[in-house]
């Protein structure tokens, strides 16, 4: 135990995704988040998928330190593989997956070498829909709706505004382009390619990434200075 | 004798001499005084017709609610009004300066004051105190150029907006704005988009509580809606809400008025020089 110890644990993220906003919806779970990966202030990398299937009823997204996140995917990667050996016919469903990340990050904190990340567990099983979120320091929960993040500033207030219980497919995915088009205005680390993905209990589906439309039209924005010439 | 120290001419700004004295103070134990924030939020819009302001009304000192009801949306002129965020003493101070200094302007030109004044003053009232002053405001009004909505931040910058928020609980309000509003919203529309926007505030911010005040200006008139929503009323758990209990039943009552101590004698002697 020494210097070279100490050195490797984690002080700071490097490479950090933004936030993941998810509601549940009439038929399961949906989860949205941007594909962008920033280094810092720049914007790195532009193709990141956020949003990973576990299992055959659980859907993982993540914010934070990429990193990190990819090591909880071999854990959970391990974790699905030993119970698939055990060839019992039960699976491991996103309350026990949820259950299991908890306590991976709540030990990581507590050595004082977390794994920096927000993670959003959804899925359906046995007609049961799970949502629940744990961040870097152990703090978990379930919820109709959950966000990581500025997302939990920006998307929250919609979410808790406007969430019902009998959302349909086409009315969540409305609900959550409005939450990330929001986000898209005012977080600076946030990117215009934006991935969606579902769980039911046929089974997940992430769906190729797209674009949000934005408005830049007001008169206002065109010559802003207008009324008060030295400012913007 | 050197007095060249002493002879130096006043400086602007505040004097920070005391500083030194004071950390040694708090290292000592002396406990920092706490002082009312009105962590908040105010938001303002344009409409059609002039600007809509709004503010909830919970001023709070750390974690205590210290005013349940208290007013953020400050008059500045009969056309300008000023909703404040930050440190309460500081923004009704600053506002209350200018307002005045408004005033003093009216009579001199003779004119109906205008949005940029107020904004000057105040922008070069904040830079010259380098953020110390912690005021963050946003300022509306509708003056013979048209309507105008500013922010204005404790360091002293500025910002032209169709649609602005402060506070703590700006975000909320903000996420509101971004995804509802449009250009030409009627009267009705303005109004219930602000009130959204601050019950966002209300609600999802720790900062921000109570009621919601709304003031709409527009080209000659305007109007205070003071606690336009209260969503949040004292609730009992008894629906006939709280009685005093009566113990003791009243069974005769006597009224003795009280003899006077002094007896006052008109055109007495007068006072001793």
């Amino acid at each position: 135990m020494g210097s070279g110890a100490d050195s490797e644990r984690t002080l700071y993220p490097y490479v950090t995704g933004s936030s993941v906003v998810a509601i549940k919806y009439k038929d399961g779970i949906l989860m949205a988040a941007d594909m962008g990966g920033s280094y810092g202030s720049t914007l790195r990398y532009k193709s990141i998928e956020r949003l990973k299937p576990i299992g055959k009823h659980t859907l993982l997204g993540a914010s934070g330190e990429i990193s990190d996140f990819q090591e909880i995917l071999r854990f959970l990667d391990e974790l699905i593989l030993n119970d698939n050996m055990w060839d019992d016919g039960n699976s491991l469903g996103p309350k026990e997956v949820h259950n299991y990340l908890t306590r991976v990050m709540y030990n990581r904190r507590n050595k004082f070498n977390p794994l920096w990340n927000s993670l959003v567990i959804g899925g359906v099983k046995n007609g049961q829909k799970y949502l629940g979120m744990v961040n870097m320091i152990g703090i978990n929960f379930n919820d109709n709706h959950v966000a990581t993040g500025l997302g939990n500033h920006l998307a929250r207030p919609i979410l808790r505004d406007e969430w019902n219980e009998n959302l349909t497919f086409e009315e969540g995915v409305k609900l959550l382009e409005k939450c990330m088009r929001v986000l898209l205005y005012r977080d600076r680390s946030a990117v215009n390619k934006i991935q969606i993905a579902k769980i039911t209990e046929e089974g997940t589906t992430v769906f190729p990434p797209f674009s949000l439309k934005t408005y830049w039209e007001f008169s206002a924005f065109k010559n802003p200075a207008a009324s008060a010439v030295g400012s913007w | 004798m050197s007095k060249s120290v002493l002879d130096l001419p006043p400086k602007g700004g505040f004097n920070f001499d005391l500083c030194r004295r004071n950390d040694m103070l708090e290292k000592k134990g002396l406990k920092p005084q706490s002082f009312l924030k009105t962590g908040t939020t105010i938001v303002g819009l344009i409409f059609q017709d002039g600007v809509i302001l709004g503010a909830d009304t919970r001023a709070t000192e750390g974690p205590i609610v210290a005013d349940k009801n208290c007013e953020k949306i400050h008059y500045m002129a009969p056309n300008i009004y000023c909703c404040g965020a930050g440190t309460a003493a500081d923004t009704e101070a600053v506002t209350d300066m200018v307002s005045s200094q408004l005033q003093l302007h009216r009579y001199h030109t003779g004119r109906e004051s205008r949005v940029v004044t107020a904004l000057t003053l105040l922008k070069k009232h904040l830079f010259n105190y380098q953020g110390y002053v912690q005021a963050a405001l946003v300022l509306g009004g509708v003056d013979v150029t048209g309507p105008h909505l500013h922010t204005i931040y404790p360091h002293g910058s500025t910002d032209s907006l169709p649609y602005a928020t402060m506070g703590s609980g700006s975000l909320a309000a903000m996420s509101l704005f971004e995804s509802k509003y449009k250009e030409g919203l009627t009267r009705d529309e303005g109004i219930s988009l602000v009130v959204e926007a601050i019950c966002a505030g209300i609600f999802n911010d720790l900062g921000s509580g109570s009621n919601v005040d709304v003031c709409v200006i527009t080209k000659g008139h305007k109007e205070y809606l003071r606690n336009h929503l209260q969503p949040n009323p004292r609730t009992y758990v008894n629906p006939k809400g709280f009685t005093f209990p009566k113990k003791t039943e009243v069974l005769s009552t006597k009224i003795t008025p009280l003899k006077e101590a002094v007896e006052v004698i008109e055109g007495g002697d007068a006072m001793e020089e």
